[in-house]
């Protein structure tokens, strides 16, 4: 606990902090590349034929996806806290490539843990995470995937507490971290706001995003939450099936997702009769996780934001799709988000404005989508 | 007072400190486990049962590997509990749950305190709960005549191990450095500073582990603590055992090297 109240404090104190938000608002701006674009995909757009589809391009940030808004704020909340090396964890690679790469920006030594299996989806982004000078550490243990990862990395954590900063790439874990990764994602839903004003003089009808631990979609969502007509829906994995062990799709009825503890928090999990936390899985290495950041549980409970399922198949279908249709070859998890807006859009009207969050190129995925397509 | 007060009130009588085994319940298997139970209970003060959990994560690789062997035997908590109940009609000695929270939460807090003293044991420790967490599970505990065990460690601050002072009963559990569990070639100075910290705010026993894998540690470790846990030791050589059919008689030889209550 002690170290996670020093987290807590440092983090505060840093929010309230001009030089400590200026410094990261430079970074953001000239080493991540924001504000990014909020694109209108025409041609997608009419293929639905109903609502009109802006894409947030958070695929075109430095490392290829949404994960450097994070990364580059904890690793400057790591330096004030006087901590040297940074641990990682990492699914699909993209959390591990930005943590490598602001660890090389600020100097810092850098360790990710990474499933075994992940290391073998992700072949490429591991080998990136070495170029950036990162040690990646194979981890062997239950599932070899993400949760795996975070298990170790919180292990190596309180091991090395003394000098050592937990970087955490979702929106869960224990507190402060989903806070953080909220505040810090956030940027995405603040611009897009901003953005789709300039553009349209109105704010969107519906927001849609992908959620694994939910980093993305709670930032493109937070900034919205308090527009009640805004209709939100996160995506989750659907894999190849309801059953357990088959998809991560927590909140799916009978797929075996109820309220649970792991790693710290209280969320939805995955898990058998037992309490033991279940496997999951899903094409899409980052959405490949049992449990769910605790905001979304509660946004859940709530009923704020609607959550649903894609399977890997209509998945691999809309990764194809938005490539030939607008030329962007989106990351697998974020063509569960384009899956689903093709849906949505097609019943909502001419005219209304649906944003989705393209979180992540798909560069990583092209393996992967190569190996599916061949079966 | 509980059979854990007693036990150490008996043991500090005597001028004797104690010894904490542990071992993961079904691994191999619970059969296995109630032998085990049996056997150790001959060397033990206590004895912290494991519930296995799929995501181990104070757990060092030892324990872990101990996890996913039992958890393949696919068992639930109440399997775990009669297993337990049937060794100590054989051999009564107190003993807690070890666990994560999942298990326990999942099987309802209410009934996890019935079950665990309908089964004799005396109380749980819950590595993921924290004090500020762990109101209601601890009233449901309490009210079954249980302790609730905490968890300390070298990082806590003086706030922290009031609050645990506050609300600890039967014993305290000092983790020995910072880390998981696993063996360690030397016991950090820290332990001891932590057990002298812990005693000006509680009259408790304490008890310290993590690390701990031979007799001379566990002598060094009996100066200044009340008891002594030692798991992953335990527990590698249970692995190292496997498929012996001399592995409950062994890992009972294997304690008393490590500690003899006479002496």
């Amino acid at each position: 606990m002690a170290p996670l109240e020093e987290l807590t404090a440092a983090y505060l104190a840093s929010r309230d902090d001009q030089s400590f938000q200026s410094e990261l608002k430079d970074l953001l701006q000239n080493y991540a590349g924001r504000p990014t674009p909020l694109f209108h995909a025409a041609r997608l757009t009419e293929h639905c034929g109903g609502a009109t589809i802006y894409l947030k391009r958070e695929d075109l940030l430095h490392t290829g996806a949404h994960k450097i808004n994070n990364t580059l704020g904890q690793v400057l909340l790591a330096r004030r806290m006087n901590k040297q090396r940074i641990v990682a964890e990492t699914g699909a690679g993209q959390h591990g490539v930005a943590s490598a790469t602001v660890c090389a920006l600020f100097g810092l030594n850098c360790v990710v843990y990474m499933g075994a299996e992940d290391m073998r989806r992700q072949e490429l982004n591991v080998f990136r995470m070495q170029l950036l000078g990162a040690e990646v550490r194979e981890v062997n243990a239950g599932s070899r995937t993400l949760k795996d990862a975070i298990n170790e990395a919180l292990r190596d954590w309180v091991t090395n507490v003394g000098d050592t900063y937990y970087l955490l790439g979702s929106a869960l874990g224990p507190h402060p971290y989903p806070l953080m990764v909220r505040d810090y994602q956030s940027v995405i839903g603040r611009e897009a706001r901003t953005q789709i004003l300039e553009q349209e003089g109105r704010l969107p009808d519906a927001l849609i995003a992908c959620v694994g631990g939910g980093s993305n979609s709670i930032g493109l969502f937070h900034p919205f939450l308090s527009d009640s007509e805004i209709r939100m829906i996160g995506v989750e994995a659907g894999g190849s099936g309801n059953e357990l062990g088959q998809h991560a799709a927590r909140f799916n009825a009978g797929g075996g997702g109820r309220p649970g503890v792991l790693q710290g928090t209280m969320s939805y999990v995955l898990q058998d009769s037992n309490g033991q936390v279940a496997a999951t899985h899903s094409i899409s290495a980052g959405l490949d996780y049992p449990s769910i950041g605790p905001e979304h549980a509660f946004l859940h409970d709530a009923g704020r934001v609607e959550y649903v399922s894609v399977s890997d198949s209509d998945a691999l279908e809309a990764f194809q799709l938005l490539s030939r249709l607008e030329g962007i070859i989106p990351a697998l998890e974020s063509a569960h988000a384009v899956a689903h807006a093709m849906k949505v859009a097609r019943d909502m009207r001419p005219g209304q404005l649906l944003i989705v969050n393209l979180s992540g190129r798909g560069d990583k995925d092209v393996n992967s989508v190569r190996e599916a397509l061949e079966l | 007072m509980g059979r854990i007060a007693d036990v150490f009130s008996s043991l500090k009588q005597q001028g004797k400190k104690g010894f904490i085994p542990y071992i993961t319940a079904g691994d191999p298997d619970l059969a296995t486990t109630e032998e085990l139970l049996v056997t150790l209970a001959q060397t033990a003060t206590l004895i912290e049962l494991g519930v296995p959990f799929s995501d181990p994560m104070a757990d060092g690789p030892v324990i872990q590997r101990a996890s996913e062997r039992a958890l393949k035997n696919n068992f639930g908590l109440q399997d775990l509990l009669d297993t337990a109940a049937r060794a100590q009609k054989r051999a009564d000695v107190p003993t807690i749950l070890f666990s994560y929270y999942n298990p326990l939460l999942q099987f309802g807090l209410k009934r996890v305190a019935q079950a665990v003293k309908d089964a004799g044991l005396d109380g749980v420790l819950v590595t993921d709960l924290t004090p500020e967490e762990a109101g209601e599970f601890e009233t449901e505990l309490h009210a079954h005549g249980l302790d609730m065990i905490f968890l300390i460690a070298p990082t806590s601050t003086d706030e922290r191990l009031k609050l645990v002072a506050e609300r600890a009963s039967g014993f305290i559990y000092a983790v020995s450095r910072a880390g998981v569990t696993g063996t360690r070639n030397t016991i950090s100075a820290e332990a001891e500073r932590l057990v002298n910290r812990m005693r000006q705010f509680s009259d408790l026993p304490i008890a310290v582990g993590f690390g701990i894998s031979n007799a001379e540690q566990v002598a060094d470790v009996h100066r200044y603590a009340d008891a002594v846990v030692v798991g992953s030791a335990i527990v590698a050589e249970m692995e190292r055992l496997a498929g012996s059919p001399e592995l409950v008689e062994r890992i009972g030889k294997f304690g008393q090297a490590l500690y003899q209550p006479e002496i």
